[in-house]
């Protein structure tokens, strides 16, 4: 038997649809990552979930914003990052893909400090391409169709990838920004979580359709299911869209089919109605307990690796968090910063009015 | 008889009496079955009144708009939660163009018996984009209601007659007032539309707040006595229309307003209050008309900002000297 092709960074790949089984077995005639660019993803995938306890902490303590966890999706997260070049690419993020902000080259001690309500500190730094975390549903889909219009129409070699949920694509936006995209043939990839659950509301209940991906046919693109707890097929789903949408073939829609493991954010209560029997069938499927078995069955993953692994990546995220905590807080006179180009005189008299301990 | 209850609650009751009292009522929203709402006024109501009563929607606030008024334009009551005033932006257009100009451009064929239930305002650190305080955005809209409760009676009192009104209303409740306690009768009452409540009497000022800002008023008030300033304080409630006469009467016998939102000032609901007062008082003020509002840039996250951007109790206290001509004392 010859042996298996890989994917890595620098070779075109093939969409798969899943390439590691939840058992840790690769999927008959699927193509794994190559070893290298694997461990850099379980190494994400890792830091991610790590940082999500570690601030879930933080903000019961009242020291953290309202938070959107991604455990459970780190694989989707982390595999469609992966995907595109933090050099040319644009990302345009919702809440809970924070990770993949942070791969794309927004330090993680940047985003903490938003989440802190710093204000200097939390600005996106020159040369990244992220776009700031959109909290309005689906809002960024139309935005995100118009960036890549725009670099397309600038004759840029830049593709965009924007997020979106289950529930996000019932929104008017979707529909507009999706439909805008196909009729342009932006260079973008929409890539939709399906993480079964907004806030309390199911899937079930958010569409009729058995799949978010046959939507694309609507729009006149492309659209690919692809198992969302598998970063190596995450991420084979993504590069073959994002290198299509980067040769003119305009958009795709990934719908990476997921579970979310924790709350819709730190306000919710899903005791209130989750069945308990659909996480522990999740758990079956943990996207980073898979590739550690993959690992482990190629002798490159042990109980000690994973704890050094788990102490080095704690380190980096406090050094990170306490860079967020130790940085410049606001001032009061920020308040009345970046409202307008030019300040207009009633900013000008409150901003004054301020400064002299009135408001 | 009057037990004290949440302001959650007695919005609660309201909405259970009236699906009891009306087979016609349903609701409709993002989260309001299983989970019982973002703000847990609707906690049980799946239970008892089953999913073809509660609904959940899919995350679409213009087609939960829209649907409403379909049902509505057939004769059903329905009562719509938007998880936010804020999420109400996507579904403007339905409000203003439709729910609002149905009856008048069928020449009174078709009625919009909806109620849209959402809370604003902020100091939640919900941010920019979801911590508005839209009175003006409705108040501003021929063929609306608009009304803003800030007790728990008037919010149980002033729901069943939002249900029961064959206009569309839009019900804007506060985020901030959800857990405040305070005396509910007993039975089946309803509180009026379209009337202002006076919650003190005064002889050297008249305070008129609009949604919670009322209640910061009356705080304000009571702080005054020991400066020796009788504050008069009126509870808007009723943004469309507007209860002129209890103010009116009001700046004529004190001569003196302050009028105070937590929204933007400028063209707001203030804005609207000075000026009718002015047209209807003008002979009998002895002091310009101080209008407070929020700080006029987009809410900041930062805590500390956030509190400096929102009126608070002092600052009403301060505009009320000014206007009666009181040195500031601390400053």
């Amino acid at each position: 038997m010859s042996a298996r092709a890989v994917v890595s960074k620098n070779r075109p790949v093939a969409m798969q649809r899943q390439v590691l089984q939840p058992d840790g077995k690769l999927v008959d005639g699927a193509q794994p990552m190559e070893e290298e660019f694997l461990l850099e993803a379980l190494r994400w995938m890792m830091k991610s979930r790590l940082y999500d306890h570690r601030v879930i902490g933080l903000q019961r303590q009242g020291q953290f914003g309202v938070y959107s966890p991604g455990m459970g999706q780190e694989a989707s997260i982390v595999g469609s990052a992966m995907a595109v070049d933090p050099a040319r690419d644009w990302m345009v993020p919702q809440y809970r893909e924070l990770m993949a902000s942070v791969h794309h080259g927004l330090p993680l001690e940047v985003i903490s400090s938003q989440y802190l309500g710093k204000i200097g500190p939390a600005r996106i730094p020159e040369g990244v391409k992220v776009l700031p975390t959109q909290v309005a549903i689906a809002a960024q889909l139309p935005q995100a169709t118009g960036l890549a219009w725009g670099l397309k129409l600038r004759g840029e070699d830049s593709v965009v990838i924007a997020y979106i949920g289950d529930g996000g694509s019932s929104e008017g936006d979707f529909h507009e920004g999706l439909n805008l995209a196909g009729v342009t043939k932006a260079p973008i990839v929409f890539f939709l979580s399906n993480n079964q659950w907004a806030i309390s509301t199911s899937r079930r209940v958010q569409t009729a359709t058995r799949s978010f991906a046959l939507r694309a046919a609507g729009y006149g693109f492309d659209g690919v299911e692809v198992d969302g707890n598998d970063v190596m097929a995450v991420y084979a789903a993504t590069r073959a869209a994002v290198d299509k949408a980067r040769k003119g073939g305009g958009p795709s829609l990934v719908e990476a089919t997921t579970y979310r493991m924790s709350f819709h954010n730190t306000t919710d209560n899903p005791s209130r109605y989750q069945d308990p029997k659909d996480y522990e069938e999740a758990k079956t499927r943990d996207p980073i307990e898979r590739v550690q078995k993959y690992l482990a069955s190629i002798g490159l993953w042990d109980g000690k690796k994973d704890e050094a692994w788990t102490e080095e990546l704690r380190e980096e995220n406090d050094r990170a968090l306490k860079l967020a905590a130790e940085a410049q807080p606001p001032n009061p006179d920020d308040v009345f910063a970046n409202v307008y180009q030019d300040p207009p005189l009633r900013i000008v008299r409150q901003r004054s009015e301020l400064a002299g301990g009135q408001r | 008889m009057a037990e004290d209850k949440l302001y959650r609650v007695a919005l609660r009751e309201a909405l259970t009496e009236e699906m009891a009292r009306d087979d016609s009522v349903f609701l409709i929203g993002e989260d309001i079955g299983k989970f019982g709402g973002a703000y847990r006024v609707t906690d049980g109501l799946l239970d008892r009144f089953g999913p073809d009563r509660v609904v959940d929607a899919p995350i679409a606030e213009e087609a939960i708009i829209g649907t409403a008024i379909g049902a509505a334009m057939l004769g059903l009551r329905p009562v719509v939660e938007m998880m936010t005033i804020n999420f109400s932006l996507i579904a403007y257009d339905q409000i203003v163009n439709n729910a609002a100009k149905i009856r008048y451009m069928f020449g009174g064929e078709a009625k919009v018996p909806m109620v849209v239930r959402m809370p604003g305002g902020a100091g939640h650190q919900l941010s920019a984009q979801h911590s508005h305080s839209f009175e003006v955005l409705y108040g501003l809209i021929p063929g609306l209601l608009v009304v803003a409760p800030t007790t728990p009676e008037d919010a149980k009192g002033m729901l069943k007659s939002a249900i029961r009104s064959d206009n569309p209303v839009m019900f804007l409740e506060s985020m901030s007032l959800y857990n405040v306690r305070g005396p509910v009768p007993d039975g089946d009452y309803t509180t009026p539309i379209g009337k202002a409540a006076v919650r003190r009497r005064g002889s050297d000022v008249t305070i008129v707040g609009v949604s919670r800002m009322a209640v910061l008023a009356h705080e304000a008030a009571k702080q005054l006595e020991e400066e020796d300033i009788d504050a008069e304080v009126i509870d808007l409630r009723s943004i469309r229309p507007i209860d002129w006469n209890p103010i009116v009467e009001s700046v004529k016998r004190t001569s003196r307003a302050v009028v105070v939102e937590e929204g933007w000032a400028t063209y707001g609901a203030t804005a609207e209050l000075a000026a009718g007062i002015q047209e209807r008082c003008f002979d009998y003020l002895d002091a310009p008309i101080l209008r407070l509002g929020g700080a006029q840039v987009p809410m900041p996250y930062s805590l500390p900002l956030e509190k400096m951007s929102i009126p608070t109790a002092e600052d009403i206290k301060r505009l009320v000297r000014r206007t009666v001509g009181k040195r500031e004392v601390d400053a």
